[in-house]
């Protein structure tokens, strides 16, 4: 079981450059001149995120050297112990409910600190995938039409990433 | 919102820091921090720009509309409020095939329409309906299959295998999902049974029912 999933990592990316050249072939589409015009957006678009994630990572990397994180650490590793979560992952368990780039800055120190390879890196890049900015996606749309009571949805939305969280640090532990 | 969080975490790094004695860490940690940005937006260009190219083939070809005409019987069992050929299923297909495929630009302006349209049919306008509930909900579980960003990150940070973790995530997504349907249709059931009870029907489901509510409650 474990080794299917790990192909299926192998295998998704080409098997997406082939189902979506197949279909624009079919469709008669040409293919080369729009994946140009796109990449040429999602060059514009790292270009245009590059100064958030300059800001964000300086902060970041601040918070970390003033010893903050080591604290908040300190302060949960009771907890955190208690539930067998790995206490470092904690500030971006959290920031990821709220923000999706400051959340990416502390991702990035979590890889640069502890390894994309090691457990806590496979977990967080597990974790990462399967979870949502909730606070920030809530507040969007539902302003956006003026709705204040939004009967559980935030509830829903939080068990679903809580879900994600728990099976994120599962998986993981099974697989490797 | 990020203008507090990010002035705020700089400000509390630094009172931290006079407390911890790491001072003299801050200007390092900063002047790095800042350069690591850089370097780690150069390798996201590669990755990115291949990505978005890859998504925009699939998008001019049709493949979202065409994935969201599919959709169609799905989405009669997840909205079951709206009925036949709603207006509101058009950009609510499209929302989710754009977050599953990973177009958040696509994504953010149908799930606004989605939204707009259902709020027209709602008599309460301050109140979220049934189906905005399960759209949002669903929304928020995390749809994306391959979240590129991520193996490029890694890929930056020196993994020996940046895109192992497209699987595991794969299989974590689609379980939160169907959590997240479920978390709806039980909440769903549970009111529908709560508002039969008000209105005076058959008198053996009302004792049935009134145990399911008082279960809510607690």
């Amino acid at each position: 079981m474990s080794q299917v999933i790990l192909f299926l990592s192998d295998l998704i990316i080409p098997l997406t450059f082939a189902g979506i050249l197949m279909y624009a072939f079919s469709k008669k589409v040409p293919v080369y001149d729009n994946f140009i015009v796109g990449a040429k957006e999602g060059f514009l678009t790292v270009f245009g995120i590059a100064p958030t994630i300059v800001g964000l990572m300086v902060a970041v990397g601040m918070l970390r050297a003033s010893g903050a994180f080591d604290m908040l650490s300190y302060l949960v590793s009771p907890l955190t112990n208690f539930l067998g979560y790995p206490t470092e992952a904690v500030p971006l368990t959290l920031m990821r409910l709220v923000s999706s780039s400051a959340s990416t800055g502390l991702l990035l120190d979590l890889f640069e600190l502890h390894g994309p390879d090691s457990f806590l890196g496979r977990f967080v890049s597990v974790m990462m995938s399967s979870t949502e900015t909730v606070f920030y996606t809530m507040s969007i749309y539902f302003m956006s039409i003026k709705i204040t009571k939004t009967r559980f949805t935030l509830a829903g939305a939080l068990l679903a990433n809580f879900a994600g969280v728990a099976l994120s640090l599962w998986i993981t532990n099974y697989l490797y | 919102m990020l203008n507090n969080l990010w002035g705020g975490m700089i400000l509390l790094a630094i009172v931290v820091a006079l407390f911890t004695g790491n001072i003299p860490a801050l200007t390092n940690a900063a002047i790095e921090s800042a350069r690591d940005a850089i370097t780690l937006c150069i390798t996201m260009l590669g990755i990115m720009s291949m990505w978005a190219g890859l998504m925009t083939v699939a998008e001019k070809a049709g493949l979202v509309q065409a994935l969201a005409h599919r959709a169609r019987p799905l989405l009669r069992y997840l909205f079951p409020d709206l009925g036949k050929d709603h207006p509101a299923h058009e950009p609510i297909a499209t929302n989710f095939i754009a977050n599953i495929l990973g177009l958040g630009w696509a994504a953010t302006p149908s799930g606004l329409r989605a939204m707009k349209v259902m709020q027209e049919e709602n008599p309460q306008k301050d109140t979220a309906t049934r189906s905005m509930r399960m759209f949002m909900v669903i929304n928020m579980s995390s749809l994306q299959l391959v979240t590129i960003s991520v193996v490029a990150y890694r890929m930056q940070y020196g993994s020996a295998n940046p895109s192992e973790i497209i699987g595991p995530g794969l299989i974590v997504t689609a379980i939160t999902t169907v959590i997240a349907v479920a978390f709806c249709k039980i909440l769903d059931g549970l009111e529908h049974s709560k508002e039969r009870i008000s209105a005076p029907v058959r008198e053996k489901n009302i004792r049935f029912q009134s145990a399911n509510v008082r279960g809510v409650r607690s």
